[in-house]
């Protein structure tokens, strides 16, 4: 009885242990080798620093306008994919026109379009944003065409024979059909939107976590950017998790598809 | 025509493909369909059947010939909605409930909601899955799930079914109850079926008449009037002229040695 009890909540006592471990190894690491602080600041020092950093406003701040650009870049990159992805969908002549492009954009490193857009569009917040959406959108647009595409010719026989509307075929259709599919463009596309705003910021912006980041570096502030990494894997899990916790709601009726 | 006809087919070819190189599935097709009846079509596969059945719902067009429903063409006969559709597979959308997925044609009509649920446990009623109304697709049998295609075909009341091998993916258990049921829907819902089918003995047990179709391209062998009593217990088998209808439609098949 009490076996199995611990059988299954194994997963609630491993989790923290393992945490537990991996910061008291870190705190050996740092004790024995005697390593200053600008080196690998213990786990402790990783702490204080970013309360204190909190505290006085760096990070929440730097934290808001990265969290800005993410849904910003995020939000043209969806828009895109879905409206353009939509219609490739449905014209696959259409299809073979458009993505050469659509592929080169991918093809090309990140870094190298950036400096033009930056030319082009001189506002931070809104270059930072449309550089992440250029990378963001690839997997929600495949999955969107996929997940239209998905669709058996059934169904449309099906919808045809009732004689509905292409709004109709749309959402009774299309749209539900498409979502499980799409949803697993959304998790990578929202990963990538977090990745693609940082490197920005990490290369030329004057703001944000990612600036946060290459500031504290100039200024070998080590637990800074420990508590600055931090930040940013907290934040990019809680977006992950929003996703996943969205599609639940949406997609209720898979959750007992197996 | 007589005023008994409610489909007419008129000397329907279909091609597909260009007229040299493609295929030819149909050829000059001509067949009067009777209100009320229950037809079964039955060829071997390729021979264009569900052609047919396409055409006559207005998913296909023919490239030659007429057909008339109702004294409509097929896609007057479509927006008119005289026509229910059953395909080979259940066709139900897997995010919607059991009861959803009936009212799914009465929505794309903009029947008001009321109407909708009430026709909706109307149809559940008739086959039998009351119970099941607030249940996924997934937690049903296929054979339950074809059950519900055919209610949802009913649902806005069409005067014809168009079934496409609709019990063709089931084991022979299941497909001899959903055929006793389907007759069952049948008298009660008072519609004209159009019932494809690649078993002999399932177009013999239920069917008014079987038009047997030759191998490609298609054309009407022969059209068999099934001239036994109803209802039609499975104790049908005893009957000798059961047999001998068999015999008949394998003979029009050349199945027959």
């Amino acid at each position: 009885m009490t076996m199995r009890l611990i059988r299954k909540n194994i997963q609630y006592i491993l989790i923290p242990f393992a945490l537990g471990l991996f910061l008291a190894l870190w705190q050996m690491v740092v004790v024995v080798n005697r390593y200053p602080m600008f080196i690998l600041p213990t786990p402790g020092q990783v702490v204080a620093s970013w309360i204190d950093n909190w505290q006085n406003g760096i990070i929440p701040r730097h934290l808001g306008l990265t969290l800005c650009e993410i849904g910003l870049g995020f939000g043209i990159a969806l828009a895109f994919a879905v409206s353009v992805g939509y219609l490739l969908a449905k014209s696959p002549l259409l299809e073979k026109i458009v993505s050469p492009y659509i592929i080169a954009t991918q093809a090309m490193p990140i870094v190298a379009i950036a400096p033009l857009v930056i030319i082009w569009i001189n506002t931070g917040a809104v270059q930072n944003a449309l550089i992440a959406a250029l990378i963001t959108f690839f997997p929600m647009l495949v999955n969107t065409i996929v997940g239209v595409r998905s669709v058996r010719p059934e169904y449309r026989d099906l919808m045809r024979s009732y004689s509905a509307s292409a709004w109709q075929v749309f959402a009774k259709l299309e749209l539900p059909a498409a979502l499980p599919i799409f949803f697993g463009g959304v998790r990578v596309g929202v990963t990538l939107s977090v990745i693609g705003v940082v490197v920005v910021e990490l290369l030329w912006a004057d703001r944000g976590l990612g600036f946060l980041l290459n500031f504290a570096r100039g200024q070998l502030d080590t637990p800074l950017m420990f508590a600055t990494v931090a930040t940013l894997s907290l934040m990019a899990i809680g977006l992950y998790l929003s996703v996943v916790i969205l599609e639940r709601i949406l997609i209720r009726w898979r959750r007992n598809v197996q | 025509m007589n005023n008994q006809t409610l489909i007419q087919i008129e000397a329907v070819s279909k091609q597909y493909g260009p007229a040299r190189g493609g295929v030819l599935a149909l050829r000059e097709v001509s067949l009067d369909i009777r209100a009320g009846e229950f037809l079964s079509i039955i060829g071997p596969s390729g021979c264009g059947k569900t052609t047919l059945l396409k055409m006559l719902g207005d998913l296909l067009k023919p490239s030659a010939g007429y057909i008339r429903v109702k004294g409509k063409t097929p896609a007057d006969s479509r927006r008119a909605r005289d026509c229910g559709i059953v395909f080979q597979t259940p066709t139900l959308m897997e995010w919607r409930s059991i009861a959803r997925n009936i009212e799914l044609p009465l929505e794309i009509v903009g029947a008001p909601r009321g109407e909708r649920a009430r026709r909706a446990l109307e149809l559940l009623d008739l086959i039998r899955l009351r119970e099941f109304a607030a249940r996924y697709p997934h937690e049903l049998s296929v054979g339950m799930q074809q059950r519900v295609a055919i209610a949802r075909a009913l649902a806005y009341q069409p005067s014809i079914l168009l079934m496409d091998e609709p019990f063709g993916s089931l084991d022979e258990m299941t497909r001899e109850r959903l055929g006793q049921d389907l007759l069952d829907v049948w008298q009660r819902a008072r519609v004209t079926i159009v019932f494809v089918t690649h078993s002999v003995g399932e177009a013999v047990r239920l069917s008014d008449r079987v038009a047997v179709m030759s191998p490609r391209p298609g054309r009407i062998e022969r059209v068999i009037e099934v001239d036994l009593p109803r209802p039609r217990p499975a104790e049908l088998r005893e009957l000798p002229r059961y047999w001998e209808l068999l015999r008949e439609v394998r003979a029009a098949l050349r199945l027959n040695g």
